[in-house]
């Protein structure tokens, strides 16, 4: 069986799986990085929303053999490590800051990938050189069945201004 | 004068039976530490509301129904334990999906204990079926059933504390006090609960009695608390089911029938499937074929390779016009009304509620491991005595050898009163002779798994001149499933006789306990009919209300315009309930009613009263093409709800910003209901098989500006409040909907005849491929 190798988390991982499993299997049932979470397995729900290499994506639609060896794969577990801020913050990147000042979860099961989405996309509009609007908000496509969109849009408000 | 002291010495503490009651019988169990004790009935009003008549519980266990009362009652108790470091835990006999019951349940043990919210860990108890019809999650009754059992055994273990206390340091009681784990002494004496539980403990069970906190002296209920595992949820930590490393138990999915409810004949081609990559298991169930591998991705695929003989399911050939033609047959009528003026008028109009699916983020799953000799099972379940029974049952084991784990939900929605997964889970964990992790794809969840049942509702209002004098609701449904019964196997029995006549009298009896109508009217008849037992229904959020609300509330509009009055002043002018007028006032005030709108856009207004509350919902719509032509990728658009004030009375909150965050969740659920979700059935399945495809509220629908309003305590018992805010928000949306088309609906959600929005997936295989593109898509 071919051996995968990436970077998790910060570290290298390699698992001995066939190629055409997806990530998100790879993470969760072999790896047991279960912050990602399955909502659909046909990306339309992004519950599974992690980076790879600082962007959002979703592992639910990447076979494990197209990673490269120089991926950086970073699930909710591994995103502190991805702000310069978290070591004073508690562990927590700003955004996840955000979700708890603004106590966004309820059942709590989409909120990993709706961190991570909101991450990536505050990224994106600063890319853009612009700051985030309604309109940014109203694309985000990560489902909460509970509902709790209101705070999720209050929370990315003050995430974007502490990232 | 301390708290304390205050506390022991008020008259009100001998009222028997009532809401100022505050004296109680605990006890103080033997242990090593300190552990105090309840009856989780007392007080209880869990079986009235969900339509078993009784006495108020309150009555039943009063004082001094105790004296002398020999025989301690130990198996239906509940437990605090006060640990050695200075923690409280608690088992709480309920199921978590989001709701928040394990934070608001911490704040009533932190108020009466006189400890940090934070030192209380409550975590879900596993199936105990001496607890009877104490352990079922449902109908927004978790803390009107729980509230005063868990006070009782939290002020049980306090007085334990304090006894210890004065005897470490050689005192009266009342010259102590207790606060923030802490019980202070005179002359700077101090020891903290975890110092003091060892020597609270007792060597044997003992009656106390208790005098409960009085509400004026409340410092954490009432106030707003964050949730306790929100922390857990935003670091990926919370463990749902599937998260759940059990020795063993590998994924494991199941190949649906391309009918619903059609069942396997044969496999046609396992050895194939057998060698395929990953794979380890195959078994054939009476819901489909299972396959056990190393990663669900390759069940996916052995899932989708599958060859199989299918049986037809009942419904084989049905579509959803066909279920409507059923409905009108089995509509009871509306009776004439007697003695009508003869210049009376009436308004009556008929509305079609199409299926919803209830479908949580986190699909049905479960791990069973089934041994010849016993069996574990975890799973997020409702009703977690009932699942115990049946899957007993099912493996042909005696109930007490089943160990049945009540796991956090991700979302239940209703979709958790049932125990399907658990219950097939611990099939195929027989018929592999292993430990399986049972999981649903999402379309199966979607298609297969239970949902709100179609309906229509018939209203007739009539009146003269002014004068509201009849209002008349003919309610129809396919049968909503109530077999889990009141969560153990006495009533789930009851409700299983032949020709579905046992769960309609349930059905009957849940509608005439949740239905409502507050409006003036001299008469007033609501009544339910139920037909056709062959689909996967259960309860959604909030049950008949949110369509008998909305029909309602419609008419309501069109009466209010006849009248020539505005829908706000209609209600201001036809609504007794002060509590209901408070809520309306409030929204009306606080969301600017009757402001100038823009042609093509409307408020909407509506009320609500169940759940020992009241609610009203404000809302505002834009239905003219910038938003109804929206092209939205996998997704619909349709008209936007652009903002909503909503309001609550909820009796007693106990944590307004949970209460707001259910608020909230309500609104998103009652916007789609109206307007954009629904299941289609077509020639005997249902169409929508995941999220782009069916339409729940998405960020693009969900209304930019939302504000919640929670009033004050005014009756001093708390109210439900998951459920709390969908039906009133639906019938706004419609409301709001009606008056900016000038068209009012016949039928929700009102996109569910348009074109369809999406292509329809596969029913052989009966769940998509797995995308490869991912990498395309990243941002």
């Amino acid at each position: 069986m071919p051996k995968q190798t990436f970077i998790l988390n910060g570290k290298a991982v390699t698992v001995n799986v066939h190629d055409d499993v997806r990530v998100l299997w790879v993470l969760r049932d072999l790896l047991g990085v279960t912050g990602p979470k399955y909502g659909c397995g046909i990306n339309v729900c992004k519950a599974c929303t992690s980076h790879i290499n600082g962007r959002a994506f979703n592992p639910c639609s990447v076979r494990v053999g197209d990673l490269e060896k120089t991926d950086h794969v970073t699930t909710i577990e591994g995103l502190p490590r991805e702000s310069k801020g978290a070591a004073e913050n508690g562990g927590l990147h700003p955004m996840q800051q955000a979700w708890l000042d603004h106590d966004v979860a309820q059942c709590g099961y989409c909120q990993p990938g709706q961190i991570m989405a909101a991450v990536a996309l505050v990224r994106q509009v600063r890319r853009e050189g612009r700051t985030i609007k309604d309109k940014d908000l109203d694309g985000i496509r990560n489902i909460c069945r509970c509902g709790s969109y209101t705070r999720i849009r209050e929370a990315i408000e003050q995430g974007s201004r502490h990232m | 004068m301390s708290l304390l002291e205050h506390d022991l010495n008020d008259d009100t503490a001998a009222e028997p039976g009532g809401i100022g009651r505050r004296s109680f019988v605990g006890y103080v169990l033997a242990g090593t530490t300190l552990v105090a004790a309840a009856d989780v009935a007392l007080g209880s009003p869990a079986r009235a509301a969900s339509g078993v008549s009784g006495p108020q519980i309150a009555d039943l266990y009063d004082l001094n129904d105790f004296v002398g009362d020999a025989c301690l009652p130990t198996a239906n108790l509940i437990t605090v334990t006060v640990n050695q470091d200075g923690t409280a835990s608690f088992a709480l006999p309920r199921s978590e999906n989001g709701q928040g019951i394990t934070t608001s349940t911490a704040m009533i043990i932190a108020e009466e204990l006189d400890l940090p919210v934070s030192k209380v860990h409550v975590t879900l108890a596993d199936a105990r079926p001496e607890l009877v019809f104490n352990q079922l999650t449902g109908g927004s009754t978790t803390t009107t059933s729980t509230y005063t059992p868990i006070r009782v055994a939290a002020a049980a273990a306090k007085g334990a504390l304090l006894e210890a206390a004065a005897a470490r340091f050689g005192t009266e009681q009342h010259r102590l006090l207790a606060r923030g784990g802490v019980v202070q002494g005179p002359n700077g004496a101090k020891a903290t609960y975890g110092e003091l539980a060892e020597a609270a403990a007792s060597t044997h069970d003992r009656q106390v009695e208790v005098t409960l906190k009085d509400t004026g002296d409340f410092r954490v209920i009432g106030v707003g608390q964050n949730r306790l595992d929100a922390r857990d949820a935003v670091t990926g930590k919370k463990t749902f089911t599937t998260d759940l490393q059990v020795k063993d138990a590998l994924p494991t999915m199941v190949c649906r029938a391309p009918t619903l409810n059609g069942t396997p004949r044969r496999l046609l081609n396992r050895s194939r499937i057998a060698k395929m990559p990953g794979v380890r298991d195959i078994a054939i169930v009476d819901t489909g074929v299972a396959v056990r591998a190393d990663t669900f991705g390759q069940c996916i695929d052995a899932v989708r390779a599958m060859r199989v003989d299918w049986a037809p399911g009942p419904v084989a050939g049905l579509s959803d016009q066909d279920v409507v033609n059923e409905l009108k047959a089995a509509e009871l009528p509306l009776a004439a009304v007697p003695d009508v003026p003869p210049l009376a008028q009436s308004v009556e109009s008929s509305f079609v509620f199409h299926f919803r699916s209830n479908s949580a983020l986190d699909t049905n799953a479960a791990i069973a491991d089934v041994r010849a000799d016993r069996a574990e099972i975890w799973s997020a379940l409702k009703t977690p005595i009932a699942a115990q029974a049946a899957i007993a049952e099912a493996i042909g084991l005696p109930q007490g050898k089943v160990a049945v784990h009540v796991v956090q939900g991700g979302g239940s929605f209703g979709r958790r009163l049932f125990f399907d997964a658990a219950l097939e889970a611990a099939k195929i964990s027989k018929a592999m002779g292993k430990p399986v992790k049972l999981m649903w794809h999402r379309a199966d969840d979607a298609r297969v798994g239970r949902m709100h049942p179609m309906a229509i509702s018939r209203v007739r209002a009539t009146y003269s001149g002014r004068t509201l004098l009849a209002f008349q609701q003919s309610h129809t449904s396919v049968e909503t499933d109530w077999r889990h019964g009141l969560g153990e196997m006495l009533t789930a029995k009851g409700a299983d006789l032949p020709g579905g006549l046992g769960n309609l009298t349930f059905s009957q009896g849940i509608f005439a306990m949740t239905t409502v109508l507050p409006y003036d009217f001299a008469a007033k008849a609501q009544v339910m009919n139920e037909t056709d037992t062959r689909f996967n229904t259960a309860a959604m959020r909030n049950v008949y209300s949110p369509d008998v609300r909305t029909a309602g509330e419609l008419v309501i509009d069109q009466l209010a315009a006849r009248m020539g009055l505005d829908p706000y002043q209609f209600r201001k002018q036809h609504l007794s309930n002060p509590r209901v007028l408070a809520v309306l006032d409030a929204v009306a005030d606080a969301g600017q009613w009757g402001r100038s709108m823009k042609p093509g856009t409307a408020q909407g207004i509506a009320i609500h009263e169940e759940y020992k509350g009241a609610t009203a919902c404000l809302v505002e719509i834009d239905c003219r093409n910038k938003q109804t032509k929206r092209k939205i990728p996998d997704g619909v658009g349709g008209p936007r709800v652009t903002r909503v004030t909503f309001a609550i009375d909820a009796g007693l909150p106990i944590n307004p910003r949970g209460l707001e965050a259910q608020m909230q969740g309500g609104i998103n659920d009652g916007i789609a209901q109206a307007l954009t979700s629904s299941m289609h059935l077509r020639d005997g399945h249902f169409l929508e098989a995941s999220w782009d495809n069916y339409f729940y509220t998405r960020q693009w629908n969900t209304p930019p500006k939302v504000r919640v309003i929670v009033m004050p305590a005014t009756t001093g018992t708390p109210g439900g409040a998951g459920e709390a805010g969908v039906a009133a928000s639906m019938a706004a949306v419609a409301c709001a909907y009606a008056r900016a088309t000038g068209t009012v609906p016949t039928y929700f959600p009102i996109n569910h005849d348009g074109p369809l929005h999406f292509k329809v997936k596969s029913y052989v295989p009966p769940i998509p491929p797995s995308p490869v593109n991912g990498l395309k898509k990243t941002y």
